[in-house]
């Protein structure tokens, strides 16, 4: 029995060990004075002050976090919108077009919205730069808000409208003090997902940004594709803190919400 | 009224929907049609028929093919045990945590890991192989995929074991079947739509995903949505890359049709 029990432990060990162990790899090699990531030579703080005193990197991470929040923000009106919309249309054939096309975004592949939303800004003469990019960031965040609000928009008793509106409420006060509180948690979960996204994307990006504007994410694919620099290994240990940070709010977030509803694998 | 307020929440939303979802699919499929003055022609369709352009399709679906694969010899075990243990959830999460790291970083540590000096190369040492050239090889891209991709396939099968009900298992083990009988005849094929979701969860970026190829291997492996990313970027024959983009999304398409389409809320975007 005992001997029965050890080989899962091992197993699980063995492929905890492999998915963590680049990312410490990373952080350790951060710390070494060598410049290189092999031999550790000695502990050093060096790559850190460089990633902080790099006013260019530090421009880069502002511009990204603009972005990544004025999308979130765009994205998440839209998207209540959406759900909204999908919730009051009757007609059950509408209603699943309206779905099928809300889904387009979220299953094709990034390639895919990145060439079609650069055809698209060229043919409309929107210059490639912050615009496009945040255009493009909206526009790929927009389904995710609807997918994390509708549900709960969908499990709302309709005789609590029906209530609010025997009581004598408008029809804004009925949105404004009914519907909208209820559906908040779904509401604060599809911001924090459209900002994760945002914050993460390198392939959309990448094909929509001109020569003036870069993310972070573009910006360590252009460094990677040099070679190996220890500012990445220093940005990936501070991106990797940050990340943790928002995967535990988030988690409170859904907690209080009920369930892990949206937890999801991501890209 | 009621139709007033009807039409004012699907305005934003359809408009949305017009300018990002058809209107974008639909330049795609307008652009596979001109070359490279912006004439009407056929010639990339003729073109993506060569050998060049379905060696290319080929390689790449075969490549996805053994990702896919290569993951799922992983996740099954990893996710069936997951859901032995105490505090699922929480290991759960562990799983997913890494999925969340920007993708490109941990591509990146591969750099490291499998350089000339990598601890991979000095474990090759001492076990007398001697060092090897492991970057800028179709192996390492697909082992550095098949790594990215084990979360992606481990969240839905555990979440369609999770749901099978134990008294299922109980019954097939009292009725005298072997544990792999169990398996094979009971689990398994209960926890198919599972397998059918992370296989679609992989495939598909498996096809597209560009920045992989293009740090790990790179021009040891073409896939689908490298060839995309050269064509709109790199050589700006977007007629030809379009074309490829068709093909890339009929391709989904078929793979969504085959696996199922329960894997879309499963997890992110392809």
């Amino acid at each position: 029995m005992e001997k029965k029990r050890k080989w899962p432990a091992i197993y699980l060990s063995i492929v905890f060990v492999i998915l963590y162990a680049p990312i410490f790899y990373l952080m350790y090699y951060s710390f070494n004075s060598a410049g290189t990531m092999y031999s550790f030579d000695g502990f050093t703080l060096d790559w850190y002050r460089e990633v902080f005193q790099d006013t260019r990197l530090l421009v880069i991470v502002l511009n990204t976090v603009i972005n990544a929040l004025l999308s979130a923000v765009v994205s998440t009106i839209i998207g209540v919108f959406g759900a909204l919309a999908i919730m009051y249309v009757k007609t059950q054939r509408i209603k699943n077009t309206l779905l099928s096309l809300n889904n387009v975004l979220i299953v094709s592949p990034d390639v895919i919205i990145g060439a079609s939303f650069l055809i698209l800004f060229t043919i409309i003469g929107i210059q490639l730069g912050f615009t496009s990019v945040l255009l493009a960031h909206i526009a790929f965040s927009v389904p995710i808000v609807v997918i994390m609000v509708l549900p709960k928009l969908q499990e709302m008793s309709p005789a609590l409208i029906d209530a609010a509106r025997d009581l004598g409420a408008s029809r804004f006060e009925v949105l404004s003090k009914v519907i909208l509180p209820y559906i908040t948690p779904g509401i604060f979960a599809g911001f924090f997902m459209a900002l994760t996204y945002s914050l993460d994307d390198f392939a959309v990006t990448f094909f929509v940004t001109g020569n003036g504007f870069t993310t972070l994410s573009v910006e360590i694919y252009s460094l990677a594709r040099q070679g190996v620099s220890l500012t990445i290994n220093a940005l990936s240990t501070i991106i990797f803190l940050v990340t943790i940070g928002l995967v535990i709010g988030y988690y409170f977030i859904s907690r209080q919400s009920g369930g892990l509803t949206g937890m999801g694998v991501r890209k | 009224m009621q139709t007033k307020s009807r039409n004012f929440y699907l305005f934003p939303y359809t408009f949305w929907i017009a300018l990002f979802v058809l209107a974008p699919l639909g330049l795609v499929l307008f652009y596979s049609f001109t070359d490279l003055n912006g004439e009407f022609t056929l010639g990339n369709y003729g073109a993506f028929f060569t050998s060049t352009y379905l060696q290319l399709t080929l390689s790449s679906f075969w490549y996805a093919f053994l990702i896919a694969i290569f993951s799922l010899l992983v996740a099954y075990p990893t996710a069936l045990l997951l859901t032995k243990t105490k505090h699922k959830q929480l290991w759960l999460l562990l799983i997913i945590v890494p999925s969340w790291i920007n993708l490109l970083l941990k591509v990146y540590a591969f750099l490291g890991i499998f350089g000339t000096y990598g601890p991979v190369n000095a474990l090759l040492e001492v076990a007398g192989i001697g060092p090897q050239q492991l970057l800028f090889t179709d192996f390492s891209f697909v082992l550095v995929s098949v790594y990215i991709f084990i979360p992606f396939m481990i969240l839905p099968i555990f979440n369609a074991l999770d749901k099978l009900n134990p008294s299922i298992v109980d019954a097939s083990r009292d009725l005298g079947a072997s544990s792999w009988t169990t398996f094979r005849h009971v689990i398994f094929p209960l926890t198919i739509d599972g397998v059918r979701a992370g296989c679609q969860l992989v495939f598909i970026p498996s096809l597209s995903l560009f920045m992989i190829t293009r740090l790990i291997a790179g021009n040891q492996v073409t896939t689908l949505g490298t060839a995309i990313e050269q064509h709109f970027l790199v050589t700006q024959n977007w007629g030809m890359g379009a074309t490829i983009a068709v093909f890339l999304i009929i391709a989904m398409v078929i793979i969504m049709f085959l696996t199922g389409k329960r894997g879309m809320t499963n997890g992110k975007k392809a």
